[in-house]
């Protein structure tokens, strides 16, 4: 306990004491929000996105087949109406109740109701009510999903590359410290400075832009530990035996650039194809963003996003397993 | 009594034999010295008693018994090339170290010591090099070690901060410590070590105390003499010199003698100027020139 203690503090002081890194793992974030407010803050959809269950016959309702309809398939009616409140979705239509839902709040709302009459006159029009989610709302839980990665994969990768390349984990090695006294102080101190990265970001843009919180802040909290350290255990694994930075390098951002952008980071995957999704299903960033998404978008609990939890704690303790199996002292 | 005895020592590396079948003793508190030149065999040896590398066969025994995990609890070991955390300074880095060991010296003993005084909150990234090698032997001796191994400790240093290490590693000794001490620089292996085996090629090819090996191999000293003395080939031959004794290099002329005092009585006799004479003991330099025909930095 002394030893990890004493390595904690160690690394912890390394890290805030590079500057580069420091700055790296605040102004990332801090440039990538600025940037999303600036260039979708004027975002105009051309098209209307009306949601529909993945089961219904969409035959039985002709404003699907418009040309300025894009249909969007959804498992359950619950999800899809969430997204017609927070006015992300222009409609959704419950063919087997023969009801088109629409928020009258969102500006196109009367002109949706208006093509409803006119294309398909059978069905009732119900309406619903929700303040809109702004782009920067939706995309924030992702900016703070996708920081973990880069501080998590990054961080420990590297970090135990380049101690393995010069020396550093020789000279461990001929002390009676153990591995596993070592890697459990890289994984702590790492989701340490994660974790508390995040959280000023955080704070920064509740305060600053207004951004929509309605789940707990212990659940949130719960689900980026979660997730980071699922992603740090994969850092483990790329570092666990080569002294190359540049391949532990290569390796990384093969791994974080596919998560970068199937993950949901950017754009919602509501509308990708069928099999892209369940890909991306093999990401954990895909799970940390929808949990912490859930919860600051929709006010889910701990229970809510029992699944997402449960994949990132199965994904912790595998890959941490391997990683362990897998590391050695020298090259 | 034996504080390390090594039996039968092999190392394969695939189809190299790093080092072959090689067996040696330490007794406790000497200052043993592995000499080679780059290559011979000598930081696989030491990293293999180390336990940091495994051997492919050989025995190796510490005070009788064989070495286990809890051998590094009583061994201190300084690498060759070591690099330290780079934002921590010398004070962390030793109590980072500290924190390893059960019953480690404390701070201050450390930098007494090792003289690490002047520089005990200077981040690592900026020591200078003698100062790097005397924190690394800091780290080396924290857990108050019977044993140090040191792995070509002054190599790249300039010849004050060597010398200034030399006088650290006799104080280690004066505390009744037993180091082993790899060099490719003979002049250190003089100063610093009371047995030593030599090696190359991953075979010991001498072994014994400096002067023991030097009057083994050497029962003469040599005269060097310039050409501008007029020393020829001719006088030598017409001398009772014998010819075989002299060798003819570029600017000089050595001439091996195991009687000095005769051979410059004929040297004067001769007419030659002996004002710039140099009378020499063969050196460790010498030595290995010797056994191995080759030089040692090579």
């Amino acid at each position: 306990m002394k030893s990890f203690i004493a390595l904690l503090v160690a690394r912890n002081k390394e890290f805030y004491r590079d500057k580069g890194s420091l700055a790296w793992a605040v102004l990332f974030p801090v440039m990538a929000i600025i940037g999303c407010t600036l260039v979708f803050s004027s975002e105009q959809n051309t098209l209307f996105s009306v949601g529909v269950l993945n089961d219904a016959s969409t035959e039985q309702a002709p404003l699907l087949q418009q040309p300025f309809i894009k249909p969007i398939g959804y498992t359950t009616t619950d999800k899809a109406l969430q997204r017609v409140k927070q006015h992300q979705l222009h409609a959704f239509v419950d063919v087997a109740k023969n009801t088109v839902w629409v928020n009258v709040q969102s500006s196109q709302g009367s002109v949706i109701k208006q093509l409803s009459a006119a294309h398909m006159p059978s069905f009732s029009v119900k309406e619903t009510t929700g303040k809109a989610i702004r782009y920067i709302d939706w995309v924030l839980p992702g900016i703070l999903g996708m920081n973990i990665m880069f501080g998590a994969l990054f961080g420990v990768g590297y970090v135990i590359v380049r101690y393995r390349k010069n020396g550093v984990l020789k000279r461990l090695n001929a002390t009676p410290v153990t591995a596993m006294q070592f890697l459990s102080a890289q994984i702590v101190s790492r989701l340490l400075i994660i974790l508390t990265a995040n959280t000023a970001i955080f704070i920064a843009a509740i305060v600053l832009l207004d951004l929509t919180m309605i789940g707990s802040y212990v659940s949130l909290f719960i689900v980026s530990v979660l997730g980071g350290f699922a992603l740090v255990s994969i850092g483990l694994i790329i570092s666990s035996r080569t002294d190359s930075e540049e391949l532990a390098g290569g390796l990384l951002n093969l791994l974080t650039w596919p998560m970068m952008f199937l993950s949901g980071v950017w754009f919602s995957l509501d509308a990708a194809p069928t099999w892209l999704q369940a890909l991306t299903d093999v990401f954990p960033l895909t799970h940390l963003i929808n949990a912490s998404r859930d919860i600051m978008l929709n006010g889910a609990t701990l229970i809510d996003v029992t699944y997402e939890c449960t994949v990132l704690g199965v994904m912790s303790i595998v890959f941490l397993a391997i990683g362990a199996y897998l590391f050695r002292w020298n090259h | 009594m034996n504080i390390l005895d090594v039996k039968h020592l092999t190392k394969e590396f695939g189809k190299f034999t790093a080092v072959n079948d090689i067996s040696f003793s330490i007794p406790q508190g000497v200052c043993f010295g592995l000499l080679g030149p780059n290559g011979a065999g000598k930081t696989t040896t030491i990293e293999i008693i180390e336990g940091i590398i495994p051997a492919t066969s050989g025995d190796i025994r510490f005070n009788g018994t064989p070495i286990t995990r809890d051998f590094n609890q009583h061994a201190g070991i300084q690498f060759q090339q070591t690099s330290l955390p780079d934002y921590l300074s010398t004070v962390e880095i030793l109590s980072l170290f500290r924190s390893f060991y059960t019953n480690p010296l404390s701070e201050n003993e450390l930098i007494a010591l090792c003289d690490l005084g002047e520089f005990t909150n200077t981040y690592a990234t900026r020591l200078s090099g003698g100062q790097r090698q005397r924190l690394l032997l800091a780290l080396a001796l924290i857990n108050d070690p019977s044993i140090i191994f040191l792995d070509e400790p002054t190599t790249g240093l300039d010849p004050q901060s060597r010398r200034r290490f030399w006088q650290l590693i006799n104080r280690v000794k004066e505390q009744g410590k037993t180091v082993l001490l790899t060099t490719h620089y003979m002049e250190e292996a003089s100063f610093l070590c009371d047995e030593l085996i030599i090696m190359d090629h991953g075979q010991i090819i001498a072994q014994g105390t400096p002067d023991r090996l030097l009057l083994d191999h050497f029962d003469s000293s040599y005269i060097s003499l310039n050409y501008s003395s007029g020393i020829t080939r001719e006088i030598i031959n017409s001398s009772s010199i014998d010819p075989e004794s002299v060798t003819w290099l570029e600017e000089k002329c050595l001439i091996f003698s195991a009687h000095i005092h005769d051979t410059i009585r004929t040297l004067i006799d001769l007419n030659v100027q002996l004002n710039d004479i140099q009378i020499q003991h063969a050196s460790l330099e010498d030595l290995f020139l010797k056994l191995t025909g080759h030089s040692l930095r090579e």
